[in-house]
């Protein structure tokens, strides 16, 4: 008796576990389907525009919550002891797939290619990286990227401090700091076109609609072809970009410059320092920390600036940077090889400045 | 004294008022050219509109928004048809791509961070350093690789491949800022709902995702903001295909082919730079805690 409710307990299971393995196995099966014959009517679809756009957004955002939810109920399928100990890879292991094939291997893929020839068959061993140092095209790019580094960053920051320092005993305070930080939120594309007209030319005699010339006409010069004057070009160039990242170090700035405290700023007044004083002796060190982290992050951001030579000049007229040598080694010549090796140049030279950067952010408060 | 601080407060905002007339006075005059006829654009600069400011016209707008034919006649009498740009399809592709591209990262990283914050595995410390340490690869890097990746799995020119794209390199930063975020949370809170008896998964949807929406906003923003202004990334993994074509795509395509139509030009980058501008000053409070929290997006 006893040993036959034992049995049929065995046979339960027996039948339990099978239902359980086949449950768990057909559920991600069909959901894997259901997910296929999505994203084939979206590969091959000729629904209209709106519909597709409707169903990739559903498409995209609601596959990934499933996903989850899937692997997790999958997991609690398993005894309790190795739920556990496969749960945090639920977790975390969706973000670690993606950054491994995004980011970790094609490092190494493309430390590797850097060291073939153009199309990866030969073995060139170095050829590649003395090239990117040697062929005076990169020797100009590495010359207008250290132009844009120092001025760049160097106004970026320094109008930056002006505007929060001007602005936090303004009584316009608010609307003035959100101006300066609107262009923040333009792509490069639209400050192109916006600077382009800026800049454009028309010959002398004609109504100049550029401003600048529009100006220089008007106090009596001769109008210029701003973007192809090298090398002063670059710089006309790079005022895009301060303009684009002034109101970024203004938002850091500002919000450092409100962390001085007043009696700090008290005791020198009293002490008999005059306002310059204070500002070189009290509140620059105390926001040096700041300064610090605005100027790397836009160090950074402006050893990758791409588009905004591909918009203005495509790097005509001796304006090409060391990111628009890439894209034309990469995908106009095809050279692999030779983009992979300027590719880890850039990694290289981010690597010192990020540490840098995340040494720093890391004594600061987050949110 | 009393007048000593007038002068001062005048010369203070006199300079602050001159540095954002410099900063404002590009995009006014982009804003009030795209309103401008073709012919006016052409003879007079923006700045003329002071004196005869009632020949405004919304041509612009409807000619690169719809795609929508526009004839007019040129200064020798000739009827000339010109063809639209249709951005109004490029629009709904980069909201297409860019809603995913936002959502999926921030879903998959506030997973992550959770997991690395509150969860106890066997390499967690050396994979968290890993995903921190991948903040400086130039997304330059991945490129090529990824490229012939998508070239072999038939992806190019899909929503899912630039999805994926934006993820991946969206992806170190997110989780960075989600974990100092949610690692900071109260320890208690999450003990008790233990105590209670909730998995990890109900505590994460129920607690941990409303309890970290300021830090969800701050990214999201972040992240909306890049997606939407990329170029590079669409050029690599959209290519040519103009019907999935983003805006920044369409907008760089008409500068190459409508280097000189500038009424249409003005148009059609205030048109790229609406939605993005929306987003900002709507949601500027966030957008600036996130920029505090450090933006060091790689």
């Amino acid at each position: 008796m006893e040993r036959d409710t034992q049995t049929r307990g065995l046979v339960d299971q027996i039948y339990y576990t099978t239902g359980r393995v086949l449950v768990s196995l057909l559920v991600p099966v069909v959901t894997f389907l259901v997910m296929w014959r999505g994203f084939i009517f979206l590969r091959d679809g000729d629904a209209p525009k709106l519909v597709t756009a409707l169903v990739a957004i559903v498409w995209g955002v609601g596959g990934v919550g499933i996903l989850f939810l899937l692997s997790n109920w999958l997991v609690e399928q398993f005894p309790p002891a190795w739920t556990d100990a496969l749960r945090p890879f639920v977790f975390v292991g969706p973000a670690l797939a993606i950054l491994s094939w995004y980011l970790l291997i094609p490092t190494i893929r493309t430390l590797y290619t850097s060291f073939f020839d153009a199309r990866s068959e030969a073995f060139v061993g170095l050829d590649n990286y003395i090239f990117a140092f040697t062929n005076p095209e990169m020797v100009i790019s590495f010359r207008n990227n250290l132009m844009w580094l120092i001025v760049g960053t160097g106004l970026s920051v320094g109008f930056g401090l002006l505007v929060a320092i001007l602005a936090d005993r303004s009584k316009f305070e608010t609307l003035a700091k959100s101006l300066i930080f609107l262009p923040y939120a333009i792509s490069f594309v639209g400050a192109g076109v916006i600077w382009r007209f800026i800049y454009f030319f028309k010959p002398p005699g004609r109504p100049q609609i550029g401003l600048l010339n529009a100006i220089l006409v008007g106090l009596g010069g001769e109008p210029q072809a701003w973007l192809t004057l090298a090398p002063w070009n670059n710089l006309f160039l790079i005022v895009i970009m301060i303009w684009l990242q002034t109101g970024y170090a203004m938002v850091l700035l500002s919000a450092a410059l409100k962390g001085v405290p007043d009696e700090l700023l008290e005791a020198g007044r009293i002490d008999g320092a005059s306002e310059t004083q204070i500002f070189f002796s009290i509140i620059i060190p105390y926001i040096q920390g700041t300064i610090v982290t605005v100027s790397t992050t836009i160090i950074i951001f402006t050893l990758k600036i791409f588009d905004i030579v591909f918009v203005m000049t495509n790097g005509n007229f001796g304006t090409e940077v060391i990111a628009s040598r890439f894209y034309k080694q990469m995908f106009k010549f095809q050279h692999f090889g030779r983009g992979g090796a300027i590719a880890i140049i850039l990694l290289i030279a981010v690597i010192p400045v990020m540490w840098y950067n995340l040494r720093q952010f890391g004594e600061q408060e987050a949110f | 004294m009393k007048r000593q601080k007038l002068i001062s407060d005048l010369v203070l905002n006199g300079a602050l008022l001159l540095l954002v007339l410099i900063w404002t006075v590009p995009t006014l005059g982009l804003l009030v050219s795209s309103f401008r006829t073709r012919d006016e654009v052409n003879s007079t600069g923006w700045w003329t509109v002071v004196q005869n400011p009632t020949e405004l016209t919304l041509d612009n707008y409807r000619q690169v928004l719809l795609g929508k034919d526009v004839s007019f006649t040129d200064a020798e009498g000739n009827v000339i048809e010109a063809s639209g740009d249709n951005l109004g399809r490029a629009f709904l592709n980069s909201l297409t791509v860019t809603v995913p591209a936002t959502i999926i990262p921030i879903l998959i990283a506030a997973f992550a961070a959770y997991g690395f914050a509150w969860m106890k595995f066997p390499g967690r410390r050396p994979l968290f350093i890993m995903v921190v340490a991948l903040l400086v690869v130039p997304l330059q890097i991945a490129l090529i690789p990824i490229l012939r990746d998508y070239t072999r799995l038939d992806l190019n020119g899909t929503f899912l491949a630039i999805w994926l794209g934006h993820t991946g390199f969206g992806l170190p930063l997110a989780v960075y800022l989600l974990y100092n975020y949610i690692s900071q949370l109260p320890r208690d809170i999450l003990e008790s709902a233990f105590i209670d008896g909730a998995s990890p998964f109900t505590i994460f949807v129920r607690l941990i995702l409303p309890l970290s929406v300021p830090a969800l906003a701050s990214f999201a923003i972040f992240q909306f903001l890049w997606v939407w202004n990329d170029l590079l990334v669409a050029l690599v993994f959209i290519g040519s295909k103009p019907e999935v074509a983003v805006m920044t795509q369409a907008l760089q395509e008409m500068v190459g082919s409508r280097g000189q139509d500038w009424h249409l030009l003005t148009a059609g980058a205030f048109i790229t730079m609406l939605l993005p501008l929306i987003v900002f000053f709507s949601l500027q409070r966030f957008f600036v805690r996130g920029l505090l929290a450090g933006s060091v997006k790689g």
